[in-house]
């Protein structure tokens, strides 16, 4: 457990809902949930989430902290907004979703090879390099994502797509050594570093 | 209509349902002069278009039976159908007020014996049953229409059909020269009292009710449970025409939803009890009602009947708000989608047919409204001084009940009674 989730459990004690309402983007909008179901049943993906929204919200007031922020639910979310655009009461469910998975990952407590989050940390690195996203890098870092033999099959799998983009310079093979980028990477670093360091400071204060 | 005679010590009553009869009897029996405008044809509104009416369940013959004929034993009372208010001005104890009057048609010379009715031939969709059934250019609204008279459509003055109505009349009842007319009178104070309309459906665009032929409105099943509804009581889908034995009500369609109306329409909970009853009513055990819900508001004397509802076994709670209404196209099926909440299950449920427990909304919108008056968020008249001797009476002031509308309305012609006795009281 990382430091920040000790001193959060020692703040918050029996209050998860004020802990999410703390520190989850939108979270203050929770206690708001009517528990109609109409996001659970309006959501795409509902079938294949352990907790849909509607669920997790009654989580989170009943206090199940690790059940929730250890839960692959949120991670499912594709921002589709069908949820916010039925929600009788005009909860930003999406953007709380979104909220919740951000706060389980500080915290250490998000699962351990979650795909979406691995997802999200290699097109994280990917960008931040150069400020631009090289997608050929970030091609093939996501087919060796799971391993080198899935990785392999994968790449055969697409292999005429990625040879038609070559044909039609939508990509470039010497992207592979370096690829382009913007004029002030460094520049780029150091509002990087300057954010990271202002988030950290705002953490440590818990 | 230059006889109508009113004098700043009359009250104006403005809409002739449930609560604008009541507050207008009540006035007149305190024998106060009291004139009744009604945009329809015939009085009752929208209680007359129901098949019964909670708590006890009466057909609404039965209390506009009573109110007909206080109406008939009333000398201080006027009343003018097909009329409305064009402009309203001046102050407590001294309006100034024009109305328009609509032709009939028909006059006084009317027996009702229906002979016109049988000659013309043109059918229009009979918004009495929301559009369900057709009626003919010449009708008369419902059975128990009061006044007793009939009506001629204006889509059919200048045809065959207005000439043939003409000379079926045995009274020589039918004037088709009748004109628009606008009188102006002058009132003391004046009863707000036009009602409730139900909130549009089609905005509710998930539960597909302007695409799925059997996903109706509560107020359109009202029309196929009565008798004297366009189907003979029977609940035949639209669809098909075939008998629905397995209806879902959905709840809160339209109420309750920053998207739609924010406020509870408060009775909607309340009539699906009453419609879950109808079903078991008519087919016993071969029937099935469904209610699904967010939390079934059922307030005072309706509690008891929540509880009877609840026992029977034919009828399934389901607390959930559908997200989704699809349409099985092999048999015409509304499939309702979504989560319930004890639980969480998801569920994919088929109905006969589903009936949206619609929303109530003022009928005269805050923006149409012929004077300034404060409205609340919702569009309803609020109580406040500035309105001076406007006073607003039954589902003009809120989404209510036939109970506490005519509560509501009692109370408002009290506030009228003072006005103009004080006007009575000064002028000596
Ligand atoms: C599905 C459903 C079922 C219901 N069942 C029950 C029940 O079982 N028991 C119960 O107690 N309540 C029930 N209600 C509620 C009931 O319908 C209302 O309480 C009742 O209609 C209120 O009467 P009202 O006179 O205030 O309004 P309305 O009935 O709406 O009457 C208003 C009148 O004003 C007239 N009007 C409108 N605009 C104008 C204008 N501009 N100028 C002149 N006249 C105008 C209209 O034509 C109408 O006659 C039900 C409601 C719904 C939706
Ligand atoms: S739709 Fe809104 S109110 Fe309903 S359960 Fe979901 S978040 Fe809660
Ligand atoms: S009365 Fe019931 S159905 Fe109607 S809005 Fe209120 S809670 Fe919803």
């Amino acid at each position: 457990m990382s430091d920040m989730n000790t001193a959060m459990v020692e703040k918050y004690r029996n209050s998860f809902l004020s802990e999410v309402e703390a520190n989850v983007e939108e979270g203050e909008w929770v206690k708001m949930c009517m528990q109609c179901g109409v996001c659970s049943g309006s959501c795409p993906f509902g079938p294949y989430w352990d907790h849909p929204p509607q669920e997790l919200f009654m989580m989170i007031r009943a206090g199940k902290r690790e059940a929730v922020l250890s839960s692959e639910s949120m991670w499912m979310c594709t921002s589709c907004y069908n949820c916010i655009a039925r929600c009788p009461r005009g909860l930003p469910i999406t953007h709380i979703m979104h909220g919740l998975a951000h706060y389980a990952k500080r915290l250490g407590l998000a699962p351990k090879n979650q795909q979406t989050m691995k997802f999200a940390s290699i097109f994280w690195d990917n960008l931040t390099k150069k400020g631009r996203v090289n997608e050929l890098q970030l091609g093939l870092k996501l087919y060796f994502m799971n391993g080198f033999v899935e990785g392999i099959k994968t790449a055969l799998c697409m292999k005429e797509m990625g040879m038609s983009m070559l044909m039609t310079k939508r990509m470039s093979p010497m992207e592979y050594f370096g690829g382009h980028s913007i004029k002030d990477t460094k520049g780029l670093h150091a509002i990087l570093k300057k954010a990271r360091e202002i988030e950290e400071a705002k953490a440590k204060q818990f | 209509m230059s006889d109508v005679i009113a004098t700043n010590q009359t009250i104006l009553v403005v809409g002739g349902g449930i609560s604008g009869m009541t507050a207008a009897l009540e006035a007149a029996e305190c024998g106060k002069q009291v004139i009744l405008l009604e945009k329809s044809p015939a009085l009752g509104g929208r209680v007359s278009q129901l098949y019964r009416y909670f708590p006890k369940l009466c057909h609404p013959t039965c209390g506009l039976e009573i109110n007909n004929r206080r109406i008939k034993g009333n000398k201080n009372l006027r009343i003018i159908t097909m009329s409305e208010v064009a402009s309203i001005s001046g102050d407590a104890g001294n309006y100034s007020v024009k109305v328009k009057v609509s032709p009939r048609y028909i006059t006084e010379n009317c027996t009702a014996c229906g002979e016109c009715g049988k000659v013309v031939e043109t059918e229009f969709d009979d918004d009495f049953n929301y559009g369900l059934g057709k009626r003919k250019g010449a009708y008369l609204q419902h059975a128990m229409a009061y006044p007793q008279r009939y009506v001629l459509d204006p889509a059919i003055i200048g045809t065959d059909d207005a000439s043939k109505a003409r000379e079926a009349c045995k009274y020589d009842a039918i004037d088709l020269d009748m004109q628009e007319e606008e009188i102006d009178i002058t009132v003391g104070a004046i009863i707000w009292a036009t009602g409730w309309q139900p909130y549009d459906a089609n905005k509710i665009q998930a539960y597909g009710y302007d695409r799925i032929d059997n996903v109706i409105t509560s107020v359109e099943f009202e029309r196929l449970c009565d008798p004297h509804g366009p189907t003979g009581g029977k609940i035949l889908r639209p669809s098909d025409g075939a008998e629905a034995k397995n209806v879902a009500m959905i709840q809160c369609a339209g109420s309750r939803d920053i998207n739609h109306l924010k406020h509870c329409s408060r009775i909607c909970c309340m009539a699906s009890l009453k419609h879950a009853n109808y079903v078991n009513e008519k087919y016993g055990e071969e029937g099935q009602a469904t209610i699904y819900y967010i939390d079934i508001r059922a307030i005072d004397r309706i509690d008891d009947f929540y509880r009877k509802v609840k026992e029977l076994p034919n009828v399934t709670f389901t607390k959930s708000k559908v997200a989704s209404v699809v349409e099985n196209k092999e048999n015409g099926n509304p499939v309702l989608h979504g989560v319930d909440t004890e639980g969480y299950h998801r569920y994919a449920n088929e109905h006969d047919l589903v009936v949206l427990a619609i929303g109530m909304e003022p009928s005269v919108p805050a923006d149409a409204f012929p004077v300034d008056v404060k409205f609340n968020e919702e569009g309803f008249i609020e109580a406040d001084e500035s309105n001076g001797a406007i006073f607003a009476a039954g589902c003009s002031s809120d989404a209510l009940d036939v109970n506490r509308a005519v509560q509501n309305a009692t109370a408002s012609a009290l506030r009228a009674i003072q006005v103009v006795n004080n006007v009575a009281g000064s002028e000596g």
